[in-house]
This record gives structure tokens, C-alpha cells and sequence, in this order.
């Protein structure tokens, strides 16, 4: 990817502007492609509780419409300043390895979405969930609630500060473990591009144990879930760096008809 | 050029800790006047009742607009401004959501049809490992349904069947949603 080009932000383009300035007597939407073989699917044996929750019946194509080329934007009136700074947000510092994780949002054709929300959740640095129904007996920690959001700027960056989350047990099998992560949630600018994921970390041993993980069919597409460890966004004497970046649908209606003639 | 997407991973047993929002099931405020409320209960394979799932809702302005770039007739003159289109609820211990709103208006379709009011619906829960998505459609718009592009492309009824909200006594409207098995929701792939 490309990093540092200027790319026009995803909402505006040529095209855009010419379907407003041609009035309402054309309905002229963007489509958004749907790639293949790279969501998870809905009924995974690996993963015990997909059993009883996923449809058996196929999906029903739906062709994009009004409702699904929009979405929620919300303003920035709902962050605030410790909102992204995990560590900030009780009166004492939390245990556990600092880390600085940075990235930017993008469409598949690489145009970053500005002004989107993100929300994350995760561990404390002995792996537990402040949340009622975690017994994982591990201690919590008074100041660590592990929880954040933040808006993309108008290049599409993000910026948080954490502390490094733990591996935790579940009962998924006999000693499932699962990989240190970190959750996201993205609303990009659409309907269509909507997305809860998780984050990983690099070289994590517990990969190859994690059904979640490796639900993922495609394995670029799940090389896209773990960060990089960056040494430029390591700072002296204080955190390491980790870079994330995370890509939505894209627009281009041909990658869909494309991306069908391969299969 | 096209890079690989980012892919879906479940939602987890523990997004309760940041996701849900004290405004989330208020589209509107409660109390404005017109607002329906949407409750339902989201179900497994089983018939069981699923505690830990959460319902998003996004859906037009009571004109069929919506207040987005996308929209190429632009917002609707009267505003909404309490409005946000976006409904957010977790399931409670009884499978339960809640969302108020106000009810969309059609929307023109681009091949020149007429979609009926619906809100677009994801389905979040731990053991999903993407959302899946559904629509709810108004029971008291037999005419608009029939004409709706979507609808009339599920030809079997009780399939189609499960897409349509009940008019509980109120003025509430019930949308239960069966992720599996008898009387399974229709599921979309957008």
C-alpha cells in the first residue's frame, strides 16, 4: 500500500458531483464490491458456538440501494480527549507494556475514510475483561478499563494508546487460548462497510491453536488482522509502536464483476 | 488497484464493556411525537433465547431521505434534527431489544421502482463470526410491500413473512429475529 499519497477522501468525487448537480430526476449510486472467500464463514466447526447461531438457508443477494450506500455519520461531539488514551482514563497508570497503535482507514482502492468512528475493547495486561461475565481468575486492574474510540482524521489516521492486552482461556475446546487481540468496530461511510474485527499481534505462538483466527479462508486476508511493530513509532524510554491499517469495501462496482469471473 | 479487505471477527461475548450507547436504541428521543417503537427477541437453532447479541438499525428519514452525500436528492428540507437514522441495542437476559424511532418514508429505487419503508438490520452476537443483515418492513404497508423490489424477489411467503414487523396493541411493533432453524429470518448478503 501506498501510505503517504494525497488521495481524493472517499466521499468526493467527480462523480458525485456531477449526480448532484444533474438534480433528483437521476438516481445515480455508488456500488460497493463484495469480495470473496475473505469474511469468515457463518458456520465454522472450529468455533463451538457458531453451531445454533448461523442462518442454513443461503443469503439473499441484496443489490445496494439507497440504505445500503449510506450510513451513520457521526460528528466528533461524542470523543473526548482520554477517549483514545487508554491509559489516561483513571488516576493512576495501568500495569502493563505501554504501546502507541496507529493507522490509517481505507477503502480497497486505497482512498482513506475521514471522519469515521472507531471503537475498541480489550484485556488488561493479565488478560481479563473488566465485564460481569468474565471469571477468568486473573486480576484486574483498578486502573485499566480497556475500552476507547476515535474518530479518522481527514487522512483517515487513528491514534490510540494502550497497554499491551493479555492471552486469555476459554472454553471453546481443552485448553483454548486466545491470542492476545484487541476489538474494532468501524462504521466507514456506509452501510455496506460496516465491520467488527479483531487486531492481533505479530508472531503470536497462539495462532495456529485459534479457531477464531483462523476462520479467516484466505490467508492474506488474515494477515491482514495482525499489526506491525513499527520502530519509528517506538518512543524513547516510553512505548512501542505498533501499525494497523485497516481496509473497508471499496466502490468500484468492476472489482465486483472481476472478482466473480476468477472464481 | 484493489488491496484485500479487512476481515470480519465476531462481535465476542464482552462487547457490552464499550459498544452499547445510553442513547443507542433512541433514534429519536423518546417521547417525540410519531416515534414507533421496534422490540423483538433475538433467537438461536435451539428456540433459546440469545443474552448476548446486539441489534443496529439504519434506515431513511419519515421523506425517504437520508442526510448523507450518497443520497443524490439531498436531506430532507424539514431537517430531523433530532434524528440520526442509526439505532444501536444490545439483547438483554431475555434475548430482548428496543428501538424507537420514526418510521422511514418509500424511497425511489435506481431502476425506477419503489421501495416500501424498512429499516436495514445487523445482527451481531458471539458464536457470528460476521454480522449478518436483515430488513424489517411495516406491517400496515400492504400496497408498498407488494411493489417492494425485495420483497417480491422471496417468493416463498413464510419466508418473505419473517421480513414483516407485527402490530402489537400500543403501537408497537415486534420484529423477532431467528438466526436458525423453524421459522429462520431471511438473511441478506449485501
Amino acid at each position: 500500500m501506498t501510505a503517504d499519497v494525497p488521495v481524493a477522501p472517499a466521499d468526493v468525487t467527480a462523480t458525485d458531483q456531477a449526480v448532484n448537480a444533474s438534480g433528483p430526476a437521476k438516481l445515480a449510486l455508488p456500488s460497493y464490491g463484495r469480495p470473496r472467500g475473505v469474511h469468515p464463514p457463518l458456520d465454522f466447526e472450529g468455533y463451538r458456538s457458531t453451531a445454533l447461531r448461523h442462518p442454513r438457508q443461503p443469503l439473499v443477494l441484496l443489490p445496494q440501494r439507497l440504505t445500503e450506500v449510506t450510513g451513520p455519520l457521526l460528528g466528533n461531539d461524542i470523543i473526548t480527549p482520554t477517549d483514545s488514551d487508554l491509559t489516561m482514563q483513571h488516576a493512576g497508570e495501568p500495569q502493563g507494556q505501554r504501546i502507541i497503535l496507529e493507522g490509517r482507514v481505507l477503502d480497497s482502492d486505497g482512498r482513506p475514510i475521514p471522519d469515521t468512528l472507531i471503537e475498541i475493547w480489550q484485556t488488561n495486561a493479565a488478560g481479563r475483561y473488566r465485564h460481569a461475565r468474565e471469571h477468568h481468575p486473573a486480576p484486574l486492574d483498578p486502573n485499566f478499563t480497556g475500552i476507547g474510540r476515535c474518530m479518522t482524521d481527514a487522512g483517515g489516521k487513528y491514534r490510540f494508546i494502550t497497554i499491551q492486552p493479555g492471552a486469555y482461556p476459554w472454553g471453546n475446546h481443552h485448553n483454548a487460548w486466545r491470542p492476545a487481540h484487541i476489538h474494532f468496530s468501524l462504521f466507514g461511510r456506509a452501510f455496506t462497510q460496516r465491520l467488527v474485527t479483531q487486531m492481533y499481534f505479530p508472531g503470536d505462538p497462539l495462532f495456529a491453536y485459534d479457531p477464531i483466527f483462523n476462520s479467516v479462508p484466505d490467508e492474506r486476508a488474515r494477515q491482514r488482522l495482525v499489526a506491525q511493530f513499527d520502530m519509528d513509532l517506538t518512543q524513547p524510554e516510553w512505548a512501542l509502536g505498533y501499525r494497523w491499517d485497516i481496509v473497508l469495501r471499496g466502490r468500484d462496482a468492476t472489482v465486483f464483476e472481476s472478482e466473480v469471473d476468477d472464481k | 488497484m484493489t488491496e484485500v479487505i479487512t476481515p470480519s471477527q465476531t462481535v465476542g461475548p464482552f462487547f457490552a464493556m464499550r459498544l452499547p450507547w445510553p442513547d443507542g436504541p433512541f433514534v429519536v428521543p423518546e417521547g417525540t411525537p410519531g416515534a414507533v417503537t421496534v422490540v423483538g427477541r433475538l433467537l438461536d437453532g435451539a428456540g433459546n433465547v440469545i443474552p448476548d447479541g446486539m441489534i443496529e438499525t439504519w434506515q431513511a428519514d419519515p421523506e425517504g431521505r437520508f442526510a448523507h452525500p450518497h443520497d443524490p436528492r439531498g436531506p430532507s428540507a424539514a431537517g430531523y434534527r433530532s434524528f440520526r437514522g442509526f439505532g444501536r441495542c444490545p439483547t438483554d437476559p431475555d434475548g430482548s431489544y428496543r428501538i424507537v424511532t420514526l418510521k422511514p418514508g418509500p424511497l425511489p429505487s435506481p431502476d425506477g421502482g419503489t421501495e416500501a419503508p424498512h429499516l436495514d438490520v445487523s445482527v451481531f452476537a458471539r458464536g457470528l463470526l460476521h454480522r449478518v443483515v436483515t430488513r424489517m418492513y411495516f406491517p400496515d404497508e400492504a400496497e408498498a410491500n407488494a411493489a417492494d423490489p425485495v420483497l417480491s424477489s422471496i417468493t416463498e411467503r413464510a419466508r418473505r413473512d419473517t421480513l414483516l414487523a407485527v402490530a402489537e396493541p400500543g403501537g408497537v411493533l415486534r420484529f423477532d429475529i431467528r438466526l436458525q432453524g423453524d421459522g429462520e429470518t431471511v438473511f441478506f448478503d449485501v
